[in-house]
């Protein structure tokens, strides 16, 4: 049984259909990438994983012990975000929020994992900062130290390099890295296919046609090449 | 200096100026808890149009001869404050131009209708008491200052126990929701509590000033701290202290109570702008 399966989905929005008929599955340890033009549906396809926004048609299921919600999540930056008075600590916190239930305040395990996130993105002596006047790097640690509390089986993430410069999107990618090493399955939406080919494990690249596969099946593959090829050129 | 502190004495054996106190203590201290979430949510606006809804309420329950308004007022409001709080939500209708729909379409009809069916024959110094809550702070009866003191022990409670999630749905709704977080669920808490809050706070202010109440002790607070739970704390500090001193002068002066208030948060509101740019500069 696999962590993840999507079986057959039709996603879109108010019955505008955006993708048709996808279906792909991922295992544990396994890092999949996600790559598409814009507008292929590849934000769609997340929320849909995170029960955020069902699918119009089709299954989603997780396994191997995994819920819904226990998938950490790192989301692009939101406009509320920018000017929020909240420190490190406070939002790294917030990842626990599912494990709270129904208790109105965090206990010493949950403070521990906020402790031994934030340790593990290497922001400890960050945590009483304000987040507005972090970096951009510095604040893509912080949602990835909240999404760890989240979760202790799988990330997703929605473009984590987006808008950083190319040594801390390095770091970023590495750090990654480091995860999924660790044990931690990760799914990936990004815009950087030689990245997602020099790091993933799986790609699925979504638009028409569709492929899923691993990585060197991309690579050779038609669209795989075309693809890889037509970011060169942009370079 | 003596005088006036021997006038205040001698206005606080009055009871009327002790219920005024206690209510715009609760008040203030409600109105600046919620007004943190609601300036970060975006939502500024909203605590605006419900107060002109409050309004109309108010006109409706006047006319009718009702003994207790808070009986239409606090049912309308909350009523208007989820629809308000939907609509927002639903991207095909604007939120903004909604709300500024229900706003002046409240207030309009609320002085049409005081005007046809108004008994009263100081029909402008009601409309402007309402408005403006010039007196209304000062004639609170015993029962009124009573439900005032419930209604904010469980606004209080209410953002005591949620506090958390309060948190973490007005820093990034979408993670919380992916967290399994019901956050339809507690944004229709919070549009209930603003209800209630905004009819404590229209004794107080009258129904034209309330989103002061509720915006700037939150702006100010956020000048100057830099972390969620400092910026509650000093911004409920900070509203409670424009509050009272806001009431006193207004007692001692003979000046209008609400719009003392409100110019009492203007100007801490300036201050710590100023220390807020101080500091950025120093550092």
């Amino acid at each position: 049984m696999a962590l993840l399966t999507c079986t057959n989905l039709t996603l879109g929005y108010e019955g505008k259909k955006v993708l048709e008929g996808l279906s792909f599955s991922v295992n544990s340890g396994d890092y999949l990438c996600i790559v598409g033009e814009n507008g292929a549906g590849k934000t769609t396809l997340m929320k849909a994983i995170l029960n955020l926004h069902p699918p119009l048609k089709g299954d989603i299921s997780t396994g191997e012990g995994l819920k819904h919600t226990e998938i950490g999540y790192l989301p692009q930056h939101t406009e509320v975000q920018r000017d929020f008075p909240a420190s490190v600590r406070e939002i790294v916190l917030s990842g626990c929020i599912g494990r709270q239930g129904l208790k109105p305040f965090y206990n010493r395990e949950e403070k521990n994992l906020a402790l031994h996130s934030m340790k593990r993105m290497g922001i400890e002596n960050l945590s009483s900062e304000c987040y507005r006047d972090l970096s951009g790097g510095q604040q893509k640690r912080v949602l990835l130290a909240r999404a760890l509390c989240a979760t202790q089986k799988m990330l997703l993430l929605d473009e984590p390099v987006a808008g950083l410069d190319p040594k801390v999107t390095q770091e970023m990618y590495e750090l990654i890295k480091e995860l999924n090493y660790t044990g931690i399955t990760v799914i990936m939406i990004s815009h950087d296919v030689r990245a997602a080919i020099r790091y993933a494990s799986h790609i699925l690249h979504i638009g028409t046609p569709v492929f899923f596969g691993n990585k060197e099946e991309y690579i050779n593959s038609r669209l795989g090449s075309r693809y890889i090829s037509l970011s060169e050129c942009e370079l | 200096m003596t005088a006036l502190i021997e006038k205040l004495i001698l206005y606080f054996s009055y009871p009327f100026v002790r219920y005024a106190l206690i209510v715009g203590v609760l008040t203030a201290l409600c109105s600046s808890l919620f007004g943190v979430t609601l300036v970060l949510k975006r939502f500024s606006f909203i605590g605006d149009g419900l107060s002109h809804v409050a309004f109309g309420a108010m006109s409706v329950a006047t006319v009718m001869n009702l003994t207790d308004n808070m009986l239409l007022i606090l049912p309308v409001t909350m009523l208007a404050a989820v629809l308000l709080l939907r609509t927002g939500q639903n991207s095909k209708i604007r939120g903004d131009a909604a709300i500024a729909m229900i706003s002046v379409g409240a207030l309009g009809l609320g002085y049409l209708i005081m005007n046809i069916f108004s008994a009263s024959s100081n029909l402008t110094g009601d409309v402007c008491t309402t408005l403006f809550g010039s007196v209304s702070i000062l004639t609170l009866t015993e029962a009124e200052v009573l439900t005032g003191i419930i209604l904010s022990i469980i606004v209080i409670a209410v953002f005591f126990i949620f506090y958390n999630k309060i948190f973490a749905i007005t820093f990034d709704e979408d993670f919380a929701r992916a967290s399994g977080i019901n956050a339809n669920r507690y944004n229709l808490v919070i549009a209930i509590v603003i209800a209630t809050i905004i009819v404590l706070a229209m004794k107080l202010v009258g129904s034209l000033l309330i989103s002061a109440l509720i915006v700037f002790p939150a702006l100010s607070s956020m000048r100057i701290y830099k972390n969620f739970k400092s910026v509650i704390i000093f911004s409920a500090v900070l509203s409670i202290f424009c509050a009272v001193v806001g009431l006193f002068t207004a007692i001692l002066a003979g000046t209008p109570v609400g719009p003392t208030i409100v110019t009492a948060n203007i100007l801490v509101f300036l201050i710590c702008s100023a220390i807020g740019r101080l500091a950025k500069r120093t550092t």
